[in-house]
């Protein structure tokens, strides 16, 4: 059943508080990880296992570089759940 | 038909000490030599200063003076103790192995005496084996050594590795339980090893640096071990809201938050040791112990779950009590 981009935006937004500490009504789809949230390379990580228990969807280190943007996330999901 | 020997219905860890060498580096004076700086390092391994040993310094060297403050915490003698297993990866030469020559510096005059390579598991792993040989009666008193000098591993050229590493010793001195009502104290060890992952973690030969696929590390230990975690738990039968404590490999304080947050322990006090001693291989999980005892920060008798994790890539955690 596919998510809306609301529901993994909502998603991704309790996964980055608990993992980076930023609060949840902070992540917005314009917003980069690393210059808006200051988000290492190592709590993408965090954030990209995290999300594979919450969407099923699985993101290897190869694919997660090149998501820069809070949107950047949402979409590859949201293509990798509707092709699962 | 051939006699056993008959052994105990536990073992337990008497006492523990620890061993740091006296050489403070900073990451500010890392930081004078390869492109980093302490507010990186602070953030991305939680380290702030660690310890290095002496040029002429030897894992032997640490092995003894941790294994000797065991020993007189211990209320035992030299010669008490019949078996001493070394933990090490990172020791200098192979023959002579250096529980023999540990033994013989503490005047230990030890039947068994043997060195163990479990990288950063080693502690756990031994400690396994001791509590195995004590209550199959094939040692009573085991001296259990967690040493290393990685600094002899590094190329400080390298800032994956040389902002990570340190040196260290911590020991144990395991024995029988011998009050009836006691339970055992070192409980079932879980423990297991991922060889696909060889060349994640890795020292290629004699005249070689460590090396580590840091990103790689970090997503498989996240992961991959707080089921083991839950499961050592599981084995000792003690349910991980009552542990005092948690006290991982001391890799990366990333790593140790993270597997921290998944192990259903909101009230364990984790160890993080790693801040002033930095990552010192099959040390870490007894020196971070030594010292929370110290400190008095673990009570008595009360649940303490160990998980160690390392390049094999090797891992193992049991649950022990407290001494």
């Amino acid at each position: 059943m596919a998510m809306t981009d609301q529901e993994i935006l909502t998603g991704l937004g309790e996964i980055i508080d608990e993992v980076a500490g930023v609060p949840a009504d902070q992540v917005t789809p314009d917003k980069t990880f690393v210059d808006d949230l200051d988000i290492d390379s190592l709590s993408m990580v965090e954030i990209a296992v995290a999300a594979q228990d919450k969407f099923g969807v699985e993101i290897p280190d190869d694919q997660l570089k090149d998501l820069k943007t809070v949107q950047d996330v949402i979409d590859y999901v949201r293509r990798s759940a509707v092709s699962a | 038909m051939l006699n056993l020997t008959e052994g105990t219905p536990g073992a337990r860890i008497i006492a523990l000490g620890g061993y740091q060498p006296t050489r403070v580096v900073t990451n500010d004076e890392i930081a004078t030599k390869v492109e980093t700086s302490d507010e990186w390092i602070r953030s991305r391994v939680g380290i702030e200063s660690r310890r290095i040993a002496a040029p002429d310094e030897t894992v032997a060297d640490m092995a003894v003076a941790a294994g000797g403050k065991a020993l007189a915490a211990s209320g035992l003698s030299a010669a008490d103790i019949d078996l001493v297993i070394v933990a090490t990866c990172t020791v200098e030469a192979s023959i002579p192995n250096t529980a023999a020559q540990v033994a013989n510096r503490l005047g230990i005059s030890a039947p068994g005496a043997y060195d163990l390579n479990a990288a950063c598991a080693g502690f756990c792993y031994a400690l396994a084996s001791a509590s195995d040989a004590v209550r199959a009666g094939t040692a009573r008193s085991v001296l259990v050594v967690g040493a290393e000098k990685l600094s002899q591993w590094i190329d400080w050229t390298d800032r994956s590795t040389c902002i990570i590493f340190a040196d260290g010793a911590g020991a144990a001195v395991v024995g029988p339980v011998t009050d009836p009502a006691a339970g055992p104290g070192i409980g079932p060890v879980v423990w297991g090893s991922a060889g696909d992952m060889a060349d994640k973690i890795y020292i290629k030969d004699r005249n070689s640096f460590i090396f580590q696929e840091g990103q790689t590390v970090f997503r498989w230990a996240t992961t991959a071990l707080y089921p083991v975690a839950k499961l050592a738990c599981e084995r000792a039968g003690i349910d991980p809201t009552d542990l005092a404590a948690f006290i991982p490999h001391q890799a990366n304080l990333r790593i140790i938050e993270g597997i921290a947050r998944k192990i259903g322990a909101p009230q364990a006090l984790v160890a993080k040791d790693i801040v002033t001693s930095g990552n010192t291989s099959s040390a870490s999980i007894p020196l971070a112990l030594s010292k929370m005892l110290e400190r008095g920060e673990i009570a008595s008798g009360a649940p303490v779950l160990l998980l160690g994790f390392g390049g094999g890539i090797v891992y193992g955690g049991q649950v022990i009590t407290a001494p």
